[in-house]
């Protein structure tokens, strides 16, 4: 999870470290270069292109960015993404405990299927994602009559984007808890049912403040996907412009008519939202180092 | 009788935990559950508690069927090994926990639970702890935390699970002998798991000897180490020195030597083996005694106040471990490759199993 670097202290005797070189240092050209490559890397596809993107969405200045923001497919899909957020994380939150929980506290046949499934929404590509939810919703899918009979649309609306979004990224609050959970073992829950906590009350006392910081960690990381997600979103919502395009199917279609300036002012919020995000998850990592150095 | 246990039986799939064990714990006692890893002790404590459910049985406290009663209900305090208090909660959360967690109706006030964990926190001598986290304070400390915490609810039996296993050997016998002293004083019915004979023949009322899910022996320490009840028992408290026995009405003979056997007169022309412990024997720097063994002094170990000797005798192949104080091996001015004889005073035939 969270790469805690240890900071070597320095020797009581510099003269020794200069004259003798440490068995275990490599030498100074390898050094070098193993730092260069990765700056090199970092800068040609992180830097540059972030910097790209702020660069060309403020080109024309703040009021031609400001102007592509409130435009009202724009601003309606800023307000789609977010409200997809707004369902996916709880949903994702629900799901993640319940199954770390159950396959960390609780012995059950088919543990280890559940184990090895539960990575699927990221071996599977998007596409397919996108796909499968078609079938199985669409007005020719396997559930289409019955829908079309009940009067409820899931395909090209806003339920068939959720959908597809929380499959998406099902796995990353599980994925989080799991081995935090298997390292704590379930004897402080023990010490806590004993004491005549019931199994509600151990839960929010107990086994929650254990576990704040990884399902954090992992509402952060979920959060980050469900607003980027575009393949299998761009299969189930229709493209409907100001209804059920999301930021970066939004993107897509400025970019498609040439309109750059505005295409990049979109991209720029969503890659606001994306260093808003890498910035939290930053200051839980510290919080976390710190909490467990305690 | 506060708690029975009657005829239990826990497996997990192919291994049988426990085996139709049927115990009755005294009322303010403290009893020992010992036996090695795997004897199921700690499976059958944590059935008590309803941490697990038996296969089938039942577990009465106070007369009362418990044995479908949900461990919050239950009424017991648990010490975990590991400790197992709250990481993120302070010393003086971690005591009023049981408490806080009441429903409102039982729940003291806020004064109340104070004034009792304080109290409690001083009775464990570390009120100065109160607002310390628990990774802040030693291993000694931390169990007396953890048994504060499991009186605070003012359990009906208190269940210890291996309390001192995870500490060192220093401050595992203060703490033990201070956990006698708080029994004394406060007279709770418990029950504590160990695998160390000595801890049990310390601290503890009454020992259960258990051995692959079952009870060998239970009794009082001194008729448990004096009067084991067979071979195990024999075996698991303490060193002990085994010899194949050759049993003829009455006597048993080891070599050439013979050792009265008065509870064996109806057997004849059987074998067996016999017991003595590494300081039931007498040892002897001439051949003064009839009935005494010939055997060569091997290694000398001192170990503190004690000598260990490992001898061997002229037929057995076998070596025979011999203790005794410091001061009695001056005396006799042996040393390694000297001829020495030992004399039996104390030993215990079994006859072969069929």
């Amino acid at each position: 999870m969270s790469s805690t670097s240890t900071s070597v202290p320095l020797l009581s005797t510099p003269d020794l470290s200069h004259t003798w070189k440490r068995a275990t240092d490599e030498p100074d050209w390898v050094r070098r270069s193993l730092i260069t490559i990765a700056l090199v890397f970092l800068g040609l596809f992180l830097v540059l292109p972030l910097a790209v993107v702020l660069y060309s969405a403020f080109e024309q200045g703040l009021g031609v960015w400001y102007a592509a923001i409130t435009e009202p497919d724009a601003a309606a899909s800023i307000r789609l993404t977010l409200l997809v957020v707004v369902f996916v994380v709880p949903i994702n939150v629900i799901f993640g405990v319940a199954v770390a929980w159950a396959i960390t506290k609780f012995e059950f046949p088919g543990k280890p299927l559940l184990l090895a499934i539960i990575d699927m929404p990221f071996a599977i590509s998007p596409v397919v994602v996108g796909l499968i939810f078609v079938i199985l919703f669409g007005s020719q899918g396997w559930l289409g009559n019955w829908l079309s009979a009940h009067d409820m649309r899931i395909i090209f609306a806003v339920p068939g984007i959720i959908i597809v979004i929380a499959f998406g990224t099902l796995p990353f609050v599980a994925r989080e808890l799991i081995p935090l959970m298997q390292q704590q073992g379930k004897q402080e829950e023990e010490a806590s049912l004993t004491l005549g906590a019931s199994g509600w009350k151990t839960f929010w006392y107990v086994t929650l403040p254990n576990i704040k910081w990884g399902l954090i960690y992992g509402v952060i990381l979920c959060n980050a996907r469900a607003m980027g997600e575009f393949g299998a979103v761009a299969i189930v919502s229709g493209r409907i412009r100001g209804e059920t395009n999301t930021m970066p199917l939004h993107i897509e279609v400025l970019y498609n008519e040439y309109m750059f300036t505005a295409a990049f002012a979109v991209s720029s919020i969503l890659t606001g939202l994306a260093l808003v995000t890498i910035a939290i998850k930053s200051t839980v990592e510290w919080f976390e180092s710190r909490h467990n150095a305690e | 009788m506060s708690i029975r246990i009657h005829q239990i039986n826990k497996r997990f799939k192919d291994f049988v935990a426990v085996d139709n064990v049927t115990l009755e714990l005294p009322e303010g006692e403290l009893t020992a559950l010992l036996g090695p890893s795997g004897s199921g002790k700690t499976t059958l404590l944590r059935i008590i508690a309803g941490l697990e459910q038996p296969d089938s049985g039942r577990i009465e406290f106070y007369g009362e069927d418990a044995t479908h009663q949900h461990v919050s209900d239950r009424g017991v305090g648990f010490v975990f090994q590991h400790y197992a208090l709250f990481k993120h909660m302070t010393v003086y959360e971690n005591v009023a926990y049981g408490l806080t967690v009441k429903p409102r109706r039982f729940r003291p006030s806020k004064d109340e639970i104070r004034k009792k964990v304080m109290r409690l926190l001083e009775l464990v001598q570390l009120d100065w702890t109160a607002h310390r986290y628990p990774s802040q304070l030693s291993g000694g400390q931390r169990q007396r935390i953890a048994l504060a915490r499991a009186l605070a609810v003012e359990p009906k039996v208190l269940l210890l699970d291996e309390p001192f296993g995870a500490l060192d050997a220093k401050v595992r016998a203060e703490l033990r002998r201070w956990l006698r002293r708080l029994h004394d004083e406060i007279h709770v019915t418990s029950v504590f798991v160990t695998h160390d004979q000595e801890e049990a023949l310390e601290v503890s009322d009454r020992v259960v000897v258990m051995n692959q899910g079952r009870v060998e022996q239970e009794g009082t320490p001194e008729e448990v180490y004096d009067h084991p009840a067979n071979p195990f028992v024999y075996q698991f408290l303490g060193n002990v020195n085994r010899f194949h026995t050759h049993i003829e009405s009455g006597h048993a003979r080891i070599g050439n030597l013979s050792i009265p056997a008065p509870e064996l007169t109806d057997v004849d022309q059987k074998s067996g083996l016999t017991y003595i412990r590494p300081h039931d024997f007498e040892v002897l720097a001439e051949k003064s005694a009839e009935n005494a063994i010939h055997a060569v002094i091997e290694t000398v170990l001192v170990v503190g106040p004690t000598v260990r000797l490992e001898l061997r005798t002229d037929s057995a192949d076998e070596l025979i471990h011999v203790e005794l104080p410091k001061h009695r091996f001056r005396e006799l001015g042996l040393l390694q490759g000297d001829d020495a004889w030992l004399k039996p005073l104390n030993s215990r035939i079994f006859l072969a199993s069929a």
